[in-house]
């Protein structure tokens, strides 16, 4: 009998799997979902009028009922899935979009390349634990040039013509004087560590010099602060700023604040040092001006300078933004054409 | 400083040292050159002698000539009207590179012509050196001068020149005779004497001296008498013009000559009328003065006049005065060595002319060497003009000539340096420099002689050890210092992150703006801030607000036709109350034009500046704490879309629309106290409890009169709801007519503890709007 009830359902599955792969629509699915399993379906039928057959047949006969049921409810609802597999893929086919039209954003904005170099300089100077500071851009003559060892009549300032707004007050020439802010402002006239970015002024205006211009200076006070010091902190300086390779030369110079005076130059990080145009075939750039905090400097700002020593650099931000990402001329830092600012809309994390 | 060679090795003999060497090592000493190299470049000429010269068959004015150059004849056409048959000449032969270009063999107008006769201009000396001869015509040598050698050197311009460009701190280096020193301590080498030895005549100077300023530290005055005033020698003209001076005459040259060799620069008066009074006194303000070059000039108390018993006759140090200049007929001359004072002499050259003499006199000067160029002036004028020197002299005095001796030890100068020179090597450099050194075992007794002003304590000679050593033979260390985290402003860092993040651009514009524009965008009465001596209009005011600058950024793209901004700048803005200076950060936006959102070009409005006031506000941390009022607004902002941003109960700033006055264009601005905000504090950033039950929304919508403003409604609503409404949001806007509009309000109730009905909310919601109508005259929109 079990063979009999057997090959039944292997027919009835095989009807339908045939009548299935005839199927189009959801709706023939329908359609042959009742004649198998509806009221009347063929599947219903196995089970009807059982009445005088006993237990054990009964039973039997159930057991193939549901077998075949079960599958034939699997076939039926794989078909389902799979017609509604095309009809959403047929519908998605049609909700295709041009991918290369114009994105809705809200632009980044972008930040100064000169205060990107000044965040750049502040980051790795604070992590070196310096104190970033600013001091007034209208100075008294007292702390631009006076306590920085420059007397009235004192032939610096000729190289630093400046813009006085009265007898005593001008725009700042240097941003030395936050030197002198920052040292009075230690009421223990101890340690000192920091950098001071920011506006500077001079009478000057042409492609490499503009009336404002940007400079930052540091000084470091300490005892036991050498020259040696000044160059491995310009070292590590210079070779974060501009690279690894990057080396750094000792000229002797001039400066009333410092002695021994120094200028510093770079190897040219465009050629290596090599020679090109950057560098005028030399291999080096002149990049700063730095030395050892002259001893009156320090006495005129209450350090005593038979404990204390120190060193100061300075340099200017626009000449580092102008090498750093090849800018021509320095009026394009001022002009703020909205061309030249759009360029620096990017991240330099790398 | 431009050096000449040949003047050089009077002193030093660097004969053996290439120039660019030279230039180089006294580079690494400190002392930066813009130009080494030949007086005269042009290469590869001849002397040759002209055995022909017949005019050019096809031109009015050439002549073709055959030149003897030693080695062979040359066929040269020549355009000068003075070349001739027998003279001698300067031949640039084919190849030869002159300033002008390079002489090629050709043929000017059917003759060949294999070479080029020059005159001195077109060997490049300056024309401010030059004879007017030198410039028409070519250059006629002396008959014994040998064809087929070189002419440079016969005309004894053979020389080279460096053009130092020194430290304002070497006056003493203003001198060949301080370079001489200076190169004698890189290379070890010894200096040579100056030689002051000459004939005098005995007799009395009979002259009154009076020194009535306090500028004048030293005076020597000497008579030279029977002068002739010719020309200089050859070698004294082409000295000065390898160091960039023009030769006049022999006497004018010799003072010039004088400076150039030792730095002290030197007057001659014509004796005869200048008389026998001196007086050196300190300008009457208004005074005048008719200096050499024929100028009257008015003068001030800050300048020192030379003056006989009457009038101002000299601007001491910068210019003589033309009425006791020294002319082809001076016969006696009172010579004039002095010290003034370098402060003054810097303000008044300032004022009238920089010159060779003012720039030694400002940088200082040592009263040794104003003894021995006084004496050095005498020889010349005596070997050169034939002059007769007085043995007297008046002389006065008041200048300090010390020595100075320094103190200093090896551990002074090795604890500054961070290097480890050996005390044997240091006192080695002492001597090079030409400084004596007592030697008391730990401590080292420098003395440094006085025409090194610049030196005057320890570091200063650490400075010269350092120099002379090699300074960049010092290898870098880093400083031994306690760690420790650095600090910087992160308040403006936030500024700049927010604002960039919105899409806006920093600019950086210039403090100093124009006058004109300094007072708009504000109803502040202030003091201007001007530049006492501006460069230019367009920066002589230090601008009180920084709006004024945006707009000229505005401007400036506008031009070029980028009108769709969105800036912003962080920067200073000045003010002056009561006398006294105040300065703090500001910040401007400045948006424009339209902003493009995918295909949508929106134009920009109010509400896209006031939302990025909003997010800036909110994310430094000051939600809820301002408001905007419409109260006496700048009138350069549109009255009905401006508004001034209260923080506080104070007003910080400034937003809206810019008056159609001032552009038509679309533009917006904002500007913001913002050091006022970094000083305030702000809540800290803390979690707030997440309600876990559901909430109940409910829309309304009103009609109300178009005056009553947005934000007192949703003000009214809030009172009215009280404390389960924990959110209000204006979801739709219609303008009705003229005089109505609605709005309709999204509500969310809400409650922290728990889950609210409508049993709860409806009455609340009914009162809310029974509320609304009463207060506002409003009616409920039909749903």
């Amino acid at each position: 009998m079990e063979n009999e009830y057997q090959e039944r359902n292997l027919k009835i599955e095989q009807e339908l799997v045939n009548d299935l792969s005839l199927a189009k629509t959801l709706n023939d699915v329908v359609v042959t979902k009742a004649k198998y399993l509806g009221k009347n379906g063929v599947i219903t039928e196995l089970t009807k009028n059982m009445r005088d057959l006993s237990s054990d047949e009964r039973a039997l006969i159930g057991k193939y009922a549901t077998e075949i049921r079960n599958k034939a409810n699997d076939l039926i609802s794989d078909k389902e899935n799979k017609i509604n597999a095309e009809i959403l893929n047929e519908k998605l086919k049609k909700e295709t979009i041009d991918i290369t039209l114009p994105s809705k954003k809200r632009k980044t904005g972008s930040i100064h390349p000169f205060n990107r170099i000044v965040m750049e300089i502040e980051d790795l100077f604070v992590s070196m634990g310096y104190d970033v500071l600013d001091g007034p851009e209208l100075e008294t003559d007292e702390y631009c040039f006076q306590r920085l060892n420059i007397p009235l009549g004192h032939p610096v300032r000729d190289t630093q013509d400046s813009f006085y707004v009265d007898k005593d007050c001008l725009l700042r020439t240097q941003t030395s004087s936050v030197q002198a802010r920052t040292m009075e402002k230690n009421v223990e006239k101890g340690p000192i560590r920091m950098i001071c970015p920011g506006k500077t002024y001079r009478r000057d205006d042409d492609a490499t010099h503009s009336h404002q211009f940007g400079q930052f200076e540091g000084l470091v006070i300490d005892e036991h602060i050498t020259l040696a010091d000044l160059k491995g902190t310009l070292e590590v300086m210079a070779r974060k700023l501009l690279g690894e390779k990057t080396d750094v030369r000792f000229r002797p110079s001039y400066f009333p604040f410092t002695e021994p005076s120094v200028e510093v130059d770079v190897s040219c990080f465009k050629c290596g040092g090599k020679g090109c145009p950057l560098c005028k075939n030399t291999g080096w750039i002149e990049l700063l001006g730095a030395g050892m905090v002259h001893p009156n400097v320090l006495k005129s700002n209450g350090y005593d300078p038979s404990k204390y020593t120190g060193f100061a650099f300075g340099t200017g931000i626009d000449r580092l933004a102008m090498m750093k990402y090849n800018i021509p001329d320095i009026r394009y830092m001022y002009t703020n054409d909205i061309r030249f600012l759009k360029q620096f809309d990017r991240k330099e994390c790398k | 400083m431009k050096l000449s060679r040949k003047f050089l090795n009077d002193y030093i003999d660097t004969s053996d040292i290439e120039i660019n060497k030279l230039a180089n090592d006294m580079t690494s000493v400190g002392n930066e050159f813009d130009f080494c190299g030949k007086l005269v470049s042009a290469t590869n000429l001849v002397i040759g002698e002209v055995i022909s010269c017949m005019d050019h068959p096809d031109s009015d004015h050439l002549h073709v000539c055959k030149v003897n150059v030693g080695e062979k004849v040359l066929d040269i056409v020549c355009g000068a009207p003075n070349v001739r048959e027998g003279i001698k000449v300067i031949v640039a032969l084919p190849g030869a590179i002159l300033p002008g270009g390079t002489i090629k063999e050709g043929v000017i107008r059917g003759v060949p012509s294999n070479g080029m006769l020059c005159s001195i201009a077109e060997l490049g000396l300056d024309h401010k050196f030059l004879k007017p001869e030198d410039i028409e015509g070519i250059c006629e040598l002396g008959l014994d001068a040998k064809v087929g050698e070189d002419p440079i050197k016969y005309l004894n311009l053979d020389d080279e020149v460096i053009d130092f460009e020194l430290t304002s701190n070497r006056g003493d280096l203003l001198s060949v005779l301080g370079m001489a020193y200076e190169i004698g301590a890189i290379y070890n080498r010894k200096v040579n004497e100056v030689c002051l030895d000459y004939p005098k005549v005995s007799g009395k100077m009979n002259f009154n001296l009076s020194i009535d300023t306090k500028k004048c530290s030293l005076f020597l005055a000497k008579k030279a008498i029977d002068v002739t005033i010719k020309e200089s020698p050859d070698f004294i003209q082409k000295r000065l013009i390898a160091s960039g001076i023009r030769p006049i005459n022999n006497v004018v040259d010799i003072s010039n000559y004088v400076m150039l060799e030792l730095g002290q620069p030197l007057h001659y008066y014509d004796a005869d009328s200048l008389g026998d009074t001196l007086i050196v006194r300190d300008a009457k303000d208004g005074e005048e003065l008719v200096t050499l070059d024929n100028v009257t000039r008015t003068l001030s108390n800050e300048d020192i006049v030379i003056s006989n018993k009457n009038n101002a006759i000299g601007l001491a140090g910068v210019m003589g005065g033309l009425s006791t200049e020294v002319t082809e007929n001076t016969k006696n001359i009172l010579i004039e060595a002095a010290i003034f004072d370098s402060v003054s002499i810097r303000l008044t050259s300032k004022k009238i002319l920089r010159s060779e003499a003012s720039n030694r006199f400002e940088k200082g000067l040592d009263p040794k060497r104003t003894y021995m160029a006084m004496e050095r002036s005498c020889y010349l004028l005596s070997k050169y003009a034939d002059a007769k020197i007085i043995d007297d002299i008046v002389i006065f005095d008041e200048s300090v000539k010390n020595d100075k001796a320094i103190k200093i030890n090896t551990s002074d100068i090795n604890g500054l340096l961070g290097l480890n020179i050996s005390k044997d090597e240091i006192i080695d450099i002492f001597n090079r420099l030409d400084f004596s050194v007592l030697d008391n075992g730990d401590d080292l007794t420098v003395t440094v002689p006085s025409r090194r002003i610049d030196i005057s304590i320890k570091e200063d000679l650490i400075e010269e050890v350092a120099r002379i050593y090699g300074i960049d033979k010092i290898v870098g260390t880093l400083p031994v210092l306690p760690t420790k985290m650095g600090s910087y402003n992160k308040f403006l860092r936030s500024v700049r992150e927010i604002l960039s993040s919105l899409g806006l651009n920093e600019t950086l514009s210039y403090t100093l703006i124009p006058n004109n524009i300094a007072h708009l965008y504000t109803i502040d009465e202030f003091d201007e801030i001007n530049l006492l001596d501006p460069m230019s209009d367009d920066h002589r005011t230090l601008r009180y607000s920084l709006l004024p600058s945006m707009m000229l950024t505005y401007d400036y793209n506008a031009k070029r036709n980028n009108k769709d901004l969105a800036l912003f700048e962080v920067g200073k803005k000045f003010k002056k109350v009561d006398g006294n200076y105040y300065e703090k950060n500001s910040l401007a936006i400045l948006m424009s034009g339209n902003v493009d959102y995918g295909l949508n070009h929106e134009k920009v409005t109010f509400y896209d500046i006031k939302g990025v006031m909003e997010e800036l506000l909110d994310g430094l941390g000051f939600k809820n704490r301002y408001s905007l009022n419409t109260d006496n607004l700048p009138k350069e902002f549109h009255p009905g879309s401006s508004a001034n941003i209260n923080l506080n109960g104070k007003n910080i700033g400034v937003i809206g629309k810019v008056h159609p006055n001032i552009t038509k264009d679309n533009v917006y601005l904002m500007e913001i106290d913002i050091e006022e905000l970094e000083n305030l504090g702000v809540k800290k950033l803390e979690y707030q409890e997440i309600s876990k039950y559901p909430a109940i929304t409910k829309d309304v919508a009103f009609i109300f009169d178009r005056s009553i403003k947005n934000e007192k409604i949703v003000t009214a609503i809030k009172k009215s709801a009280g404390k389960y409404l924990t959110n209000i949001e204006l979801f739709d806007l219609y303008e009705i007519d003229e005089s109505n509009r609605s709005l309709a309000y999204k509500l969310d109730f809400r409650s922290q503890d728990t889950t609210l009905t409508d049993e709860i909310v409806m009455p609340i919601f009914e009162k809310i709007i029974a509320d609304i109508k009463v207060k506002f005259n409003a009616t409920l929109r039909d749903k």
